[in-house]
């Protein structure tokens, strides 16, 4: 074993080396103010392990990003976990960048004959920045395609090459396949080796200069081994445990409802560390959006840059601390502004809310057994009608109906209730109710309409109000039988087994006895009918031919009381109608 | 090299602190790479398409009644991570009838590297394109040089009303034995 070392050590001469790594003399001993460099090199190694192992399942195109970062982050062993050392040490990284940067001119490390070293750092901490701000678009979710979007778009503002900048970042006119291929080349290849090289160069010059001792010393010189590295180490524990904690009860990091193009989100924010960014573009009115994004950030880059020179002078030093801290104490207070504002923003509780909504919704529909489509995981959520039905009733039928008493979403409406609530539609309780003489001229039925004082409103206060035992048993067959009509998939089950009383009930539609066909048709056509075909009443193709054409002489033809024929008009496309009466319908995947 | 040439080589060397320091470092460096293994190990746990399922492949008119093998392919639903394929081809094999009713399946799959063979023009034997195995149309392998260490490998055949169901299987490559790949 010994004569191997040897014959290695003649070879490559590691053990001076590992002398020089392990016996760097420290003046003054080790001191734990020395530590920030060792657990950013730390946090570094981290990312290069964990980021290596994303990459193998991570897939960059649009229609698989978001879709492979779901399955690491669902299906894959320990996957979330994995998503979430990455992406937690991400914003420790951060943070220890700007610990190590306040060491780093606090102590003075910056004076002569550091200078280039500090420049390599400065260079290191723009450099990650680049990394978290390509590694946020890369799950291609809601929130970091919009939040993203912003920033290349700041990008365009640059005087003449501005366009062309924007293109080559984008990778083409439009967000797509491009942006996440150039972007991961960015994240996974270009940005990492070069963070390599400075580091290597950073390490290199720190090793030439030595560390910049703290005066006074305390104690007599020592070596890096073991002492520094014992603190090091400590120090890199606890901010391992700070991740772990973070990644633990979070349970990984979030992952938002899939990229759309066409569906604009309005929380989208950048990542926490970039809020005062985005906080300070708000005080810059159109025209003058490039002091803000790039010439006052330009130039206090710059004073940063020549922070070395500044330094000589002892009044330097303290300009230096001040501009340092000053900047510091600026970014925290746009960062509060920020965090504040969305606070007390409605709409901007709302989209997350909505946002929150949807995520949960697209990772239900993807861990179906049918699975995300080759199409990827937006068009699940384009085509589900739980997601898309609220959001068309909510802008084309709320302003006059209401479901479950709000808009659809959940909303309170101003607008006056003018139209039935369609919660429930069709289903055994809301028919009951719309022939009961106690509900039916409410709000919550006919009460709204012009129809409040119809034949239909009177006949139910008048006849069925005075209904015997027998007549109220046929009428709730008649409630069955027209129930079952819509074929609801939330009644199928009890429909199977009241089957009998549903044959029973269809037959007493018919009758004369109960009235129905003496202005409704049922089973066949009637020319003399006058109010809605009952026959499929609340059937998916039912719903989707009322909406599309109330007006019709098979529902209200001319007594229409002001409902749009959405159809007919073209309002609303075929899918749009599909989507609305299977979410009325309550037809929709359910785990 | 100012600061590194005084180097102070400790006399007496403390050991608690030199185990302490070593250990934390191990700690720390061991968690991402722990994290990052499961991942990497997760394919272990995967199953393929061609898991031993019957897979209706041809009606049995199809087949040519003189003997000559024809190839079809195999098509069922496929699981390829997060996207689900219904109704996708994941493998072929040859059927050949060798009775009124009676139809024997190959798969195409060669057992020496896993090329597709393919059915000479003469239509007596296949031909691997990859190393040049050669098997008879009964799938035996055809010369003792032959590369491939067993024949084609046979599939069970079902026919259920005049329709070809194969028990369909793909097997390691490269052994004298038909072991089943998971």
């Amino acid at each position: 074993m010994k004569s191997l070392l040897n014959w290695l050590d003649h070879r490559t001469g590691f053990r001076k080396l590992a002398r020089e790594v392990l016996y760097e003399n420290i003046p003054g001993g080790a001191r734990w103010r020395y530590v920030w460099g060792s657990t950013l090199t730390f946090t570094l190694f981290v990312q290069f392990v964990t980021g290596v192992v994303l990459w193998m399942a991570y897939a960059p195109s649009a229609q698989t990003a978001w879709e492979s970062v779901f399955y690491i982050q669902h299906e894959m062993w320990g996957g979330w976990f994995l998503r979430g050392l990455h992406h937690y040490t991400a914003q420790a990284m951060t943070v220890l960048l700007v610990l190590h940067l306040m060491q780093v001119v606090i102590d003075g490390a910056y004076k002569a004959p550091r200078e280039v070293n500090y420049w390599f750092g400065v260079i290191l901490l723009f450099l990650v920045l680049g990394l978290s701000l390509t590694g946020y678009l890369l799950p291609w979710d809601q929130k970091g395609f919009w939040a993203t979007n912003v920033a290349t778009s700041i990008a365009a503002i640059t005087p003449v090459v501005g366009p062309g900048v924007q293109k080559l970042i984008v990778g083409g006119p439009d967000y797509g396949h491009h942006t996440l291929t150039r972007f991961f080349a960015l994240h996974a290849g270009v940005l990492p080796a070069l963070i390599i090289a400075l580091l290597a160069g950073h390490i290199y010059l720190f090793r030439r200069h030595g560390i910049t001792p703290k005066e006074p010393r305390r104690k007599p010189d020592a070596a890096f081994w073991p002492d520094q590295v014992l603190m090091d180490a400590v120090a890199c524990l606890a901010v391992m445990a700070t991740i772990l904690f973070l990644v633990i009860r979070n349970h990984g990091a979030d992952l938002g409802a899939p990229a759309d193009p066409s569906e604009p989100y309005s929380a989208a924010r950048p990542e926490w560390y970039f809020l005062f960014l985005f906080q300070f573009l708000k005080y810059f009115p159109a025209d003058t959006e490039i002091v803000g994004a790039m010439i006052i950030p330009g130039i206090l880059t710059g004073v940063v840059m020549i922070m070395p020179f500044i330094g000589r002078w002892k009044l330097g030093h303290r300009f230096n601390l001040g501009v340092l801290f000053g900047m510091i104490a600026g970014a925290s207070l746009l960062t509060y502004l920020a965090l504040a504002g969305d606070a007390k923003n409605p709409e901007y509780q709302e989209a997350v809310k909505l946002a929150t909504r949807e995520a949960a919704r697209v990772k239900k529909l993807a861990g179906s057994l049918s699975g995300i489509p080759a199409t990827g995981a937006v068009s699940l959520l384009r085509s589900d009608p739980l997601t898309r039905g609220p959001k068309l009733f909510a802008r084309h039928c709320a302003s006059c109906h209401r479901h479950g008493g709000g808009d659809g979403m959940g909303n309170p409406v101003t607008d006056p209730i003018s139209a039935p609530d369609l919660g429930g539609f069709a289903s055994r309780e809301w028919i009951g109710g719309m022939l009961d003489p106690e509900r039916i001229s409410s709000l919550h039925y006919l009460g709204g309409t012009k129809f409040k004082a119809g034949k239909m409103v009177r006949f139910v206060k008048r006849d069925i109000a005075n209904y015997d035992e027998g007549q109220k048993e046929s009428l709730r067959k008649v409630i069955l039988a027209l129930s079952a009509e819509a074929n609801l998939p939330g009644q199928r089950a009890v429909e199977k087994l009241d089957a009998t009383l549903i044959m029973e009930g269809r037959n007493l539609l018919k009758s004369e006895a109960m009235r129905c066909t003496e202005c409704h048709s049922f089973g066949k056509p009637n020319e003399d009918a006058t109010a809605p075909d009952l026959t499929g009443y609340g059937s998916r193709q039912w719903l989707i031919e009322l909406i599309s054409d109330p007006s019709h002489v098979r529902f209200y033809g001319s007594r229409n009381d002001r409902m749009p024929s959405f159809g007919q008009d073209k309002i609303l496309d075929r899918q749009s109608l599909e989507l609305l009466a299977d979410w009325l319908r309550n037809d929709y995947y359910q785990p | 090299m100012d600061a590194t040439t005084n180097t102070p080589v400790p006399t007496r060397r403390n050991f608690f602190k030199e185990t302490l320091a070593a250990a934390l470092g191990m700690v720390v460096a061991v968690i991402p790479g722990l994290a990052g293994l499961a991942v990497f190990l997760d394919p272990l746990r995967r199953q393929g398409a061609a898991g031993g399922r019957l897979i209706r492949v041809a009606a049995i008119g199809a087949i040519p009644a003189d003997g000559t093998p024809a190839k079809f392919a195999v098509v069922a639903d496929k699981t390829d991570a997060w996207n689900k394929f219904t109704e996708t081809p994941v493998g072929a094999v040859y059927l050949r009838r060798v009775g009124a009713d009676k139809i024997v399946a190959l798969n195409v799959v060669c057992p020496h590297a896993g090329c597709f063979v393919s059915l000479q023009k003469s239509g007596k034997d296949f031909l691997c394109p990859c190393h040049d195995s050669r098997f008879e149309l009964d799938g035996r392998v055809t010369s003792p040089s032959s590369p491939s260490p067993r024949g084609l490998d046979s599939l069970e055949v079902e026919i259920r009303k005049d329709e070809i169901w194969v028990h369909f299987q793909n097997f390691q490559p490269g052994k004298r034995e038909k072991v089943p790949v998971g």
